[in-house]
């Protein structure tokens, strides 16, 4: 590992100064579990490191009546400890609390996650799911994007140069509604996606009103396979329009055959776990009826 | 059975460097440090197969901080000769060449060149810094592929096929032709690696006298010693190794890496150099386990007596001879009495890392083989699988199709202790569920070991070994030096200390540890024993051999000493007592174990869980049961994970894609059932306290055992280790394709 030098801003203005420092390779560091590793691996290099931790907004947790902001440094021990978060977003939970195991989450943050735009990442094909948006600022002012545009290519995001992602917000749940994540490894634990998949629904009776569907690890980015989700739309729940569902995602893949699985293997996977994931999320949207 | 009433031995006292352990005092290899440390990087090839043309080191030797920069050039001149390292003859080249590649880099990660700075950053700044010319070859990674002709040859003029063998028993023509059924399959397991949690470390000083000395985490002190002397061209006693606490070894701390690198190091700068492996360099340049390639065939009658059986053994040896591929055809059909056999071994040599033992070098593969055969042998005659086993099950004097004939062993108790196991008449309450059963076999060794034994005024002893401890030795050699001098095991002090210190000992492998280390402690209290007598005997002014001794106390007639009084006499009876042994004990007793698994597969996704395993095993004598079984547990484990995840995934140019723990998938806490223990005690003769090794069998039939599961649970047979998510998913596709073009 090379050395680097380390700063620790305090707000938002003077993160985006440092990050948009000329000729220099500056690096956000929130939890660091991806970025202290990819250093010390030299799969990523900095001459600057950027603390992030101790930016007010960026450790903001917040639910009220808009929905839920979790700011890009917030560890996922704090959402999976909140009580009124867990029930309102079990989807959500799934994945903050899959990630690593207990001392990861201490650090990890779904801000980190998301940024470092891994295919595999496991709380992106949720939060995509759920609808969820990316709030960032950067020297050229703030902005926001929907979560399934932020990821471009593996480990590339849609940051501009100097641009720091602030938080993500999350719309209040419908009444009906139920989401999950769910991913497949060969391990029960410590272990990469080797498909992953996010549903949401929201239902009225037994007909879907609104769905929408992610998959992580088979394709550059997390997959969102809104297709497969619009199938649902006006459809009744059951075996018949959630395994046509599942179909539809399983062609949207464009998996890739490494050692976590062959593409055939994956695109199999697409189906059973997308079928699995909206199980899940439809008991789920039953339970808050 | 081991029926004799011990006082210390099979009781569970806590272990004698439980608390530096648990607190973190204890040191490791990679905690050692001393003024004016230089710390060491390797530069490892980016090829697994390239004739290396040329070396500049000169941008690296004119960086910064940088102290020394070494090739294999630097090994002092030396002709080529056949030496030992350990394992039998290898030419002092190949020794050499593995340390730091000669001419030709053999596998991806082999080291080609060193460097020392006051830094580790610096060094490995400076080692990315010397230009080599490589010219890439082509690469080959399997035992069958490098066996044709047109295989890229690894060492000129010598094929890769280093050494082959046969064994034969009686007619296997005849056999086979009375019987009624005959089984034949192919199988293949996959390159796997230890995993030990420690990575290699070493620091070497070559001091301004010309000695060499070394602190390392090592299986064997002693071989560090030899094998860097070897490779350095000097005398053993210019070397003095000091092992330091070994985090896991199972077989792979045997062989030396970087002691010599960093000794040379050393000589060039005049000051410690300490050098410590990633664990990326652990994967792709320490010795994992051969891939092989084999074939079986067994044939039995319909009573179930097996009449023939053929065994066709192709071993990866990695980048130099040395496959294990000996031990494989001793094993492989060693459980069973088979009148007429062959077994042919081959040994391979492919562009993968040098292999090196691992628990039962050999045998997990054999097993895997052999194991799976029978099963389906069993399945064809409609027996019981376990009763299949036991009406063929070796015994005292059946003859191994290798020569030896068995002395008295465990493998009928084994069986017979499975079937009485309540796990094996379980229920297993689910769809998608199967129980498979296996035994496997394992010789366990003998060799050198050395102790003494100092006793102190208040009637404790200082017990002086060198084995390294790996599983608990101290305390399961200390206890067995406990229960001949009547004394608790808390009053003996064990010391794993450096080389120029305790007489040779050999390796901690082969489970010979508690067997032969604990019988030289046995020994050196013996010797303690006889010379306490002669103090007590001049105390009463009688002769020696009217003194007896039994549970800690001299007596003779009415007199009695305890052996803590006579302790504190010593000095007023002719001053200290230092009791000795050295050993190289013949009587070694092979261990037997097997086990019973419950496996649920997912058939949706080709998940195997593991429901339930029971671990059974032969010990001969446990002298810790807790030690034992964390022995019976850790061979489990192992085996499961070669069962179900773990593998080189190489790619086409001889990379392995998955050199981290994330993707070299050993199982977890969460992957695994607690592994019932299930300890059976067959005294082994050849020791004074019974002692079979215990460390090895266990990883034995985990593999066909799990394999049997699946089968039962799917339907299919899995050939190929490891038997993960995505090979199972393929194999139920290809059941159910086959299914439907037959028509069922
Ligand atoms: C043992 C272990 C297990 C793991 N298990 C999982 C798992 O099961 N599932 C999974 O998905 N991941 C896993 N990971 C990966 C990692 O923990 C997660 O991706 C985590 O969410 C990253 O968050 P972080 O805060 O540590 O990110 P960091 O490492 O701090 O940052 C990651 C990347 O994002 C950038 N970045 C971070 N914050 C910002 C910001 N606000 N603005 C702009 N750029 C930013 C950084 O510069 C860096 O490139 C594991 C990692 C380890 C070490």
């Amino acid at each position: 590992m090379k050395w680097f030098d380390y700063e620790c801003p305090r707000t938002v203005e003077a993160a985006v100064g440092l990050l948009s420092a000329p000729g220099r390779k500056v690096r956000a560091l929130a939890g660091g579990t991806d970025l202290l590793v990819q250093l010390r691996a030299g799969r990523r290099e900095a001459d600057l490191v950027v603390d992030i931790k101790e930016i007010r907004e960026l450790n903001e947790l917040r639910l009220d009546s808009t929905g839920l902001t979790i700011g890009a440094a917030v560890p996922c021990y704090r959402i999976y400890n909140d009580p009124a978060i867990a029930r309102a977003y079990p989807g959500l939970i799934d994945a903050v609390s899959l990630i690593g195991g207990t001392q990861i989450q201490g650090r990890a943050s779904l801000g980190g996650n998301l940024a470092n735009a891994a295919p595999s990442a496991d709380a992106v094909p949720v939060l995509i799911a759920l609808g969820a948006r990316c709030l960032m600022a950067g020297p050229a002012g703030a902005r926001s994007l929907a979560v399934e545009d932020f990821c471009v290519a593996p480990g590339r995001n849609a940051l501009a140069p100097g641009e720091l992602l602030v938080s993500i917000h999350i719309a209040a749940p419908a009444s009906g509604s139920g989401a999950a994540y769910l991913r497949f490894i060969p391990r029960n634990e410590m272990d990469i996606a080797v498909v992953g998949a996010g549903a949401s629904v929201v239902l009225d009776g037994n007909v879907f009103a609104e769905a929408r569907i992610a998959l992580a690890s088979v394709a550059p980015t997390p997959l969102f396979a809104a297709q497969a989700g619009d199938s649902l739309i006006g459809k009744p729940v059951g075996e018949a329009s959630i395994n046509a569902a599942a179909e539809i995602a399983k062609a949207a893949a464009k998996p890739i055959t490494d050692m976590r699985g062959t593409a055939e293997y994956r695109r199999h996977l697409c189906g059973v776990m997308t079928r699995r994931a909206l199980t899940r999320a439809i008991a789920r949207a039953k339970e808050t009826n | 059975m081991s029926a004799k009433a011990y006082s210390v031995i099979g009781t569970r006292p806590i272990r004698h460097d439980g608390a530096d352990k648990v607190t973190g005092r204890a040191l490791y290899g990679a905690d050692f440090t001393a003024a004016g440390l230089l710390h060491g990087a390797i530069l490892r090839s980016p090829h697994a197969h390239a004739r290396i043309k040329r070396i500049d080191i000169s941008r690296a030797l004119a960086y910064p901080g940088v102290k020394a920069v070494i090739t294999s050039a630097d090994f002092p001149e030396a002709a080529e000769r056949t030496v030992d390292m350990g394992e039998g003859d290898t030419p002092l080249s190949y020794a050499r060449g593995n340390v730091l590649a000669i001419d030709k880099a053999l596998y991806r990660g082999h080291a080609v060149a060193a460097v020392a700075a006051a830094s580790l950053h610096v060094a490995e700044e400076a080692a990315a810094l010397i230009e080599v010319e490589y010219e890439p070859l082509g690469c080959v990674l399997t035992a069958p592929e490098a066996m044709l002709e047109t295989a890229p040859q690894l060492h000129e003029g010598k094929s890769n096929l280093a050494s082959q063998f046969q064994h034969v028993l009686g007619d296997a023509a005849k056999g086979f032709a009375e019987a009624d059924v005959v089984v034949e399959r192919e199988f293949n397991t996959a390159t796997v690696h230890q995993g030990y949690i420690e990575p290699h470390n070493a620091t070497a000083l070559w001091n301004n006298d010309g000695r060499v000395h070394i602190w390392c985490s090592t299986q064997g002190s002693f071989v560090v010693r030899d094998c860097t002397a070897i490779i350095l061209d000097i005398p053993v006693s210019q070397v003095k190794v000091t092992p330091m606490e070994i985090g896991g070894g199972f077989g792979g701390k045997i062989p030396v890496y970087l002691e010599p690198v960093a000794a040379l190091l050393s000589k060039k700068t005049g000051r410690p150099v300490k050098i410590v492996m990633t664990r990326k360099d652990c994967f792709e340049a320490t010795g994992p386990t051969p891939g092989s390639f084999m074939r079986v065939k067994i044939g039995a009658m319909k009573d179930g007596r097996i009449t023939a059986a053929q065994a066709y053994l192709a071993f990866e040896a990695g980048a130099y001879p040395g496959a294990m591929v000996g031990p494989a055809g001793m094993t492989v059909f060693a459980a069973y009495d088979i009148p007429n056999a062959v077994i042919d071994g081959f040994d391979v040599v492919v562009n993968k890392p040098s292999t090196a033992a691992y628990r039962a070098p050999g045998a997990p593969n054999a097993a895997f083989a052999t194991e799976s055969v029978i099963d389906e042998l069993a399945q064809k005659l409609g027996i019981d699988p376990l009763e299949f086993r036991l009406k063929n099950a070796a015994k005292e004097g059946t003859r191994r199709v290798d020569g030896p004939k068995f002395r008295r062993i465990g493998c009928v108790e084994v069986l017979e202790a499975m079937k009485n196991h309540p796990h094996y008449s379980a229920p297993l309450g689910g769809p998608n569920r199967g129980r498979g059963v296996a035994i496997g076999f394992w010789f366990n060794v003998g060799l050198q070991s050395s102790a003494t034994l100092n006793v102190n005024a208040d009637g404790t002893v200082n017990l002086v070994e060198g084995s390294t401890d790996i599983g608990g030795t101290r305390t399961s050699i200390a206890m067995q030096a406990a229960e001949v001098l009547g004394i608790p095991v808390a009053d003996v002090n064990p010391s794993v200390v450096d080389t120029d210190t305790v007489g040779f000992t050999a390796v901690t492998g082969g489970s010979r540890t508690t067997f032969a280390t604990g019988w030289a402690a046995y020994e050196a209290a013996q010797d303690v024993v006889r010379q306490m007598k002669e103090r007590a005997a001049k105390l009463w002014e009688i002769d020696a051999t009217a003194v007896s001794f039994d549970a800690g106390v001299f007596t003779s007639g009415e007199r009695k000493l305890t052996f803590k009084e006579l302790a504190d006499r010593l000095p007023a009876t002719g001053g200290p007592i230092v009791g000795r042994a050295t050993v190289n004990p013949p009587g070694v007793g092979g261990s037997f174990a097997g086990n019973i698994v419950d496996v649920e597969v997912d058939p949706e996704t080709g998940k195997t869980s593991i429901l339930r395993f029971t671990a059974v095993q032969d010990v001969g004598k446990a002298i810790h049961p807790s030690y034992v079984e964390g022995q019976i547990q850790g061979g489990s484990v192992q085996g499961i994970g070669w069962a179900l995840n773990e593998e080189y995934y190489m790619g086409a140019d001889g990379t392995m894609m998955n050199s981290s723990f994330l993707d070299y998938r050993m199982p977890t806490a969460l992957d695994l059932p607690m592994i019932d223990t299930c300890i059976v005690e067959v005294a082994n003769p050849g020791h004074p306290f019974g002692v079979r090794g215990v460390g090895e069998a266990n990883i034995v039939p985990p593999t066909p055992a799990i394999a049997n599961a699946i089968q039962r649970a799917t339907g299919v047979r899995m050939t190929r280790l490891p038997m993960s998510p995505p090979a199972i998913m393929e194999a139920l596709w290809r059941e159910s394709s086959s299914q439907r073009s037959s028509g069922n």
